[in-house]
């Protein structure tokens, strides 16, 4: 499915405004921002975290999803207030973004990101692999997720997993 | 060498009077590792190894394990379900080395030895050898190297296998109590709505404490409190199966309304937060009663889960002494709707490795693992509900269930 000029700005313009997108929401995260977390989204956005196998075999479950603002924002009190966990951070790299199509304002595009997790003593490791699977939309010149899903590549979780990816 | 076969280690010895104490040496310890996989998991228990739902047609297998032992489960011609070690009799590669898959026989790749899906040897590559040179000569029977088969027996949608003669039947084994336990959640022809895994960085028995241990449940996970989800006039306790082995643990609302949903009274107290969307605390009542939470613990390593609409059952495989997996797999009904099926991934917020009421469960054994392993002389003490092993109600703050667990241990251990 090409890129049809006329519905949107041509890739040639589209794509680095959606790199942007995609660098500011992967340091807003590696900064613990995550309170600006829920803004990359729009008010009824949804994120979710799958794996790959269930993503082929088509099975509904993930490890999180999020539908609308509140469930963005309970996530985040959730991580601040009440889990408890040894403090971590994250470090995002991401790949070049693969536009899949657009149509009717709605952007599809894939990316894929390695996360490095590091615990406070140190220890580092391949947290998660895998790819973005996004829809994003132009919201009064700003570019939002209307869809973030998350399919990590491995089915495994090391220990448990809070912060968004 | 008894002590290789049986696995006996002569230096152990259980250290206390009851299982009120534990050595952290059972954590630690590589030898006794090694006799568990003998003497548990390949003893007289019942390891859960896939659902029937898993394997519905013939020749559908689904690579699984009991204990660190591969295992393959696969449904033969006649629709029966066999389970047999994922390892040939010819020189020990695994058989499958797929996660799933549909066979007319299995294969072994390295030489293509082929066994029937009973396990039972077929054909041997070159039997005849090649030009009448090589081969296998008259003394090879076929009959004497099948691959090494477990009892299966399939109880309510749930497979499980046994490497012992001895081990009674799976009612027998769960009890009377656990048996309608099991009755109350898998009432309908289940499906699988989805999968993912856990790594512990501790010891397997730790995690197995951890689920048997209803005192913590208020104390650690504390997203309950911190939204301040209020629960009216909750009821709940802890059943023990008579052999101490099995357990399980419930939270009932006692003062429901008809309503088919029910939504949580979520408010705000006082320098405590409220959820924004309480979609996830939604309980869609389908079993017949207010029960809102109930894990069932099924010795060794099964857990059965229903949270409020959340239903799993979560299978631990050790990975070595200092690590173990927890394999989730999350369930619904043959007949759930879409709606239904979306509350269920909705609900499903709560638990797993990313869940609000169980990520801590992920870091809390590494935590024992880490502190324990210098000294494995010294003792845990679990006093919550005296040193019995006997059910309580009203009340989940007791370790009874837990010191069950170390009976069901030792007993197959034979420390
Ligand atoms: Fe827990």
């Amino acid at each position: 499915m090409a890129l049809i000029p006329s519905q949107l700005d041509d890739e040639v313009s589209l794509r680095p405004r959606i790199d942007a997108l995609n660098a500011n929401y992967v340091h807003t995260i590696d900064d613990d921002r995550l309170e600006d977390w829920p803004n990359f989204f729009t008010a009824d956005g949804e994120y979710s975290i799958s794996t790959r196998e269930n993503h082929e075999m088509g099975l509904p479950i993930c490890l999180v999803q999020c539908k609308g603002t509140g469930m963005f924002r309970d996530r985040i009190t959730a991580l601040r207030q009440a889990n408890i966990y040894e403090p971590h951070t994250y470090c995002h790299s991401v790949s070049a973004l693969h536009i899949s199509s657009a149509s009717q304002g709605v952007i599809a595009t894939k990316s894929n990101f390695t996360l490095v997790r590091t615990m406070s003593e140190g220890q580092m490791m391949l947290f998660a692999a895998g790819r973005y699977m996004d829809k994003i939309i132009d919201y009064n010149g700003e570019l939002k997720f209307a869809e973030r899903r998350v399919i990590l590549e491995s089915r495994r979780i090391d220990t448990l997993l809070v912060i968004p990816i | 060498m008894d002590t290789i076969d049986r696995g006996n280690d002569p230096d152990f010895v259980w250290p206390y009077e009851d299982t009120s104490r534990v050595p952290f040496q059972v954590y630690t310890d590589e030898e006794l590792y090694r006799v568990e996989q003998k003497k548990v998991f390949q003893g007289n228990v019942w390891n859960f190894l896939c659902l029937e739902c898993e394997i519905p047609e013939p020749g559908d297998y689904k690579t699984t394990y009991a204990g660190d032992t591969p295992i393959i489960a696969v449904r033969d011609e006649a629709g029966n379900i066999n389970a047999m070690v994922n390892r040939c009799a010819h020189k020990g590669s695994l058989v499958c080395y797929k996660p799933r898959g549909n066979v007319k026989e299995l294969a072994c790749v390295y030489h293509n030895w082929v066994y029937d899906l009973r396990g039972n040897l077929t054909a041997v590559a070159f039997r005849r050898g090649v030009g009448g040179k090589g081969g296998l000569t008259d003394e090879f029977k076929n009959s004497e190297h099948g691959l090494q088969r477990l009892r299966v027996e399939v109880f309510r949608g749930l497979v499980f296998g046994t490497f012992s003669e001895k081990t009674e039947p799976v009612a027998d084994y769960l009890g009377d109590e656990l048996v309608s336990a099991v009755d109350r959640v898998l009432i309908k022809p289940l499906k699988v709505l989805g999968y993912y895994s856990q790594i512990f960085k501790n010891n397997w028995k730790l995690y197995v404490e951890n689920n048997k241990d209803s005192y913590h449940a208020s104390l650690l996970h504390v997203f309950h409190n911190t939204f301040g989800v209020v629960r009216p006039n909750m009821g709940g306790g802890i059943k023990i199966s008579d052999s101490g082995w099995h357990h399980l643990s419930y939270t009932e609302r006692t003062d429901i309304s008809d309503d088919e949903i029910v939504k949580e009274n979520v408010r705000s107290k006082q320098d405590a937060y409220s959820l924004e969307d309480p979609t996830l605390m939604e309980h869609k009542l389908e079993l017949g009663d207010n029960v809102t939470n109930n894990i069932q613990t099924i010795f060794p390593t099964l857990v059965i889960q229903q949270i409020l609409n959340c239903l799993a059952v979560r299978q631990l495989i050790p990975k070595g002494v200092n690590e173990s997996e927890l394999i989730w797999t999350i369930l619904g009904f043959e007949d759930d709707d879409e709606e239904m099926i979306q509350h269920r991934v909705s609900t499903n917020n709560l638990v797993g490795p990313a869940g609000f009421i169980s990520m801590e469960d992920g870091a809390v054994g590494a935590w024992v693992q880490r502190a324990a392993k210098s000294d494995r002389e010294a003792l845990t003490v679990m006093p919550m509900g005296g040193r019995a092993i006997e059910p309580s109600q009203g009340s989940r703050v007791t370790e009874a269930a837990v010191r069950g667990f170390w009976k069901g241990w030792r007993e197959c251990m034979e420390i």
